[in-house]
């Protein structure tokens, strides 16, 4: 039993925004990394979907690819936009047929598993999981930053979890849930957008010291902070250290991990994450599925240079295979 | 994500509609990291050289289909895809002339898991395409 390593494609979202990646090239780029997993927002990476159905020829390129380079499908990440009205909600049934709809594509595409956003109403999910468990998958709900295991909204969906009975329903843990160190590349956006080194240093510090993100907005502001700084306040409003440990009481649900990064340094460090803790955390909850990179730190780089995808995923591929005792992958080595 | 390159480079030029310049066009893109369906797309506000073209003259073009913005509100059955280039078209007595021009554009759109309602713009000095 062992953890294996993923990428999900949306760690190459500047790339293949612009044409610079296709699909082969992602899925061939994971290989070489040893990352055999492959994740995929299915309409980041099909045509159309969902408005239109997706082109069987792309189904059965999909297909070729995952056999030409010994990958694994992991997960279809759905969205279900239930906000595709303006104005009002979707109706429950109609959420219900939309994942349905997911869960048949993600069949299809052969996932064993689907990721639903964390705001999803777990009795869409719960009346959904008949038809999952009828196509053989298993509808994930991603707990991300701000929310935590141990907020009362992902406890509510952990219990529907359990009353339905269903062994489809479980968990997706996205690991910015566990930031411990306010991001480097966050802090220097920040900067370039203008906030105080004073102000700076203070958020960076009130990060350290855990304090209530209320406070330090109100701090900032008390420093004179504006626009930026108060912005760069508010980021503490979504993310926190919380504790990789809570996992441990969910393991029986958690099926795929998203592999969250910000930035991956030459040295194979993720500086605000800490992943050999995660690493080990996991492996004492007995998980054996996969940890799939999701490159993020290109949102916040994009303004001063260029993302290289490519080489930020590489490092955080070496990082993992070394912290599960992998024997080094060659191609890890080249740069 | 992707704000800068939400306006595509070398795109810009005038629209014409039955030989008569009507207004002015460029390529733009979601500064998103999926695609969304039209109906999500809450608001596009052009300006160019500093002047705001009215929400009623702003048109959306993709794959042979023209919208207005009101229109796009009820579209369920098409989208704008990742990375997708649109036309966007502001109507303009005149078009624009030679040159240089400053262009903003900016996207409002609706994310069902989002607590708040994204607004991106991108911002280029484009010379207008011969």
């Amino acid at each position: 039993m062992t953890i294996k390593r993923g990428v999900s494609l949306y760690s190459f979202q500047n790339e293949t925004f612009q044409g610079k990646m296709n699909l082969e090239d992602c899925i061939c780029t994971c290989a070489e990394m040893g990352a055999r997993g492959i994740e995929v927002i299915g309409e980041q990476s099909f045509w159309g979907w969902p408005e239109y159905d997706v082109d069987p020829a792309a189904i059965e390129n999909w297909h070729q690819l995952i056999a030409k380079y010994d990958c694994v499908p992991v997960s279809h990440d759905y969205m279900l936009d239930y906000k595709r009205y303006k104005g009002r909600i979707m109706p429950f049934e109609e959420q219900v047929a939309s994942v349905k709809r997911d869960i048949e594509f993600g069949a299809q595409l052969g996932v064993p598993f689907l990721r639903s956003l964390v705001s999803i109403d777990p009795d869409v999910l719960v009346a959904a999981a008949p038809h999952a468990e009828e196509h053989g998958v298993k509808l994930l709900t991603e707990v991300h930053a701000p929310l935590h295991f141990d907020h009362p909204w992902i406890i509510r969906i952990a219990e529907a979890f359990e009353k339905s009975g269903s062994d489809a329903l479980g968990f997706l843990p996205d690991m910015g849930m566990f930031v411990r160190h306010y991001p480097r590349v966050w802090r220097e956006k920040f900067e370039r957008m203008g906030v105080p080194k004073n102000i700076a240093d203070y958020i960076e510090m009130a990060y350290e010291d855990r304090v209530l993100s209320e406070y330090v907005i109100l701090a900032v502001q008390e420093m004179g902070g504006t626009g930026p700084a108060l912005a760069m306040a508010e980021t503490l409003r979504h993310n926190a250290a919380y504790e990789p440990k809570r996992m441990l009481d969910h393991m029986d649900r958690i099926h795929n991990i998203h592999g969250k990064f910000y930035e991956i340094t030459e040295d194979y460090v993720e500086p605000s994450i800490p992943y050999d803790e995660i690493v080990s955390i996991l492996q004492q909850g007995g998980y054996d599925g996969y940890i799939c990179s999701e490159y993020e730190g290109n949102r916040w780089i994009e303004d001063a240079e260029e993302p290289d995808s490519v080489e930020q995923v590489r490092r955080q591929q070496v990082m993992l295979a070394r912290l599960l005792g992998e024997p080094e992958v060659p191609a890890l080595k080249a740069a | 994500m992707m704000d800068n390159k939400m306006i595509v480079e070398g795109s810009l030029g005038n629209y014409v509609d039955g030989g008569v310049v009507k207004g002015f066009q460029f390529l733009g893109r979601l500064p998103y990291y999926r695609g969304l369906g039209l109906s999500m797309v809450e608001d596009i506000v052009i300006e160019i050289d500093g002047e705001t073209i009215p929400r009623e003259k702003v048109r959306f073009h993709v794959r042979g289909k023209t919208y207005t913005l009101d229109e796009m509100e009820t579209v369920y059955d098409n989208r704008w895809n990742f990375g997708e280039q649109a036309t966007i078209i502001g109507l303009r007595e005149g078009g624009l002339g030679a040159g240089s021009h400053k262009v903003s554009f900016a996207v409002r759109y609706r994310v069902s898991y989002l607590p708040f309602v994204p607004t991106t713009k991108d911002t280029k000095e484009l010379a207008l395409a011969a």
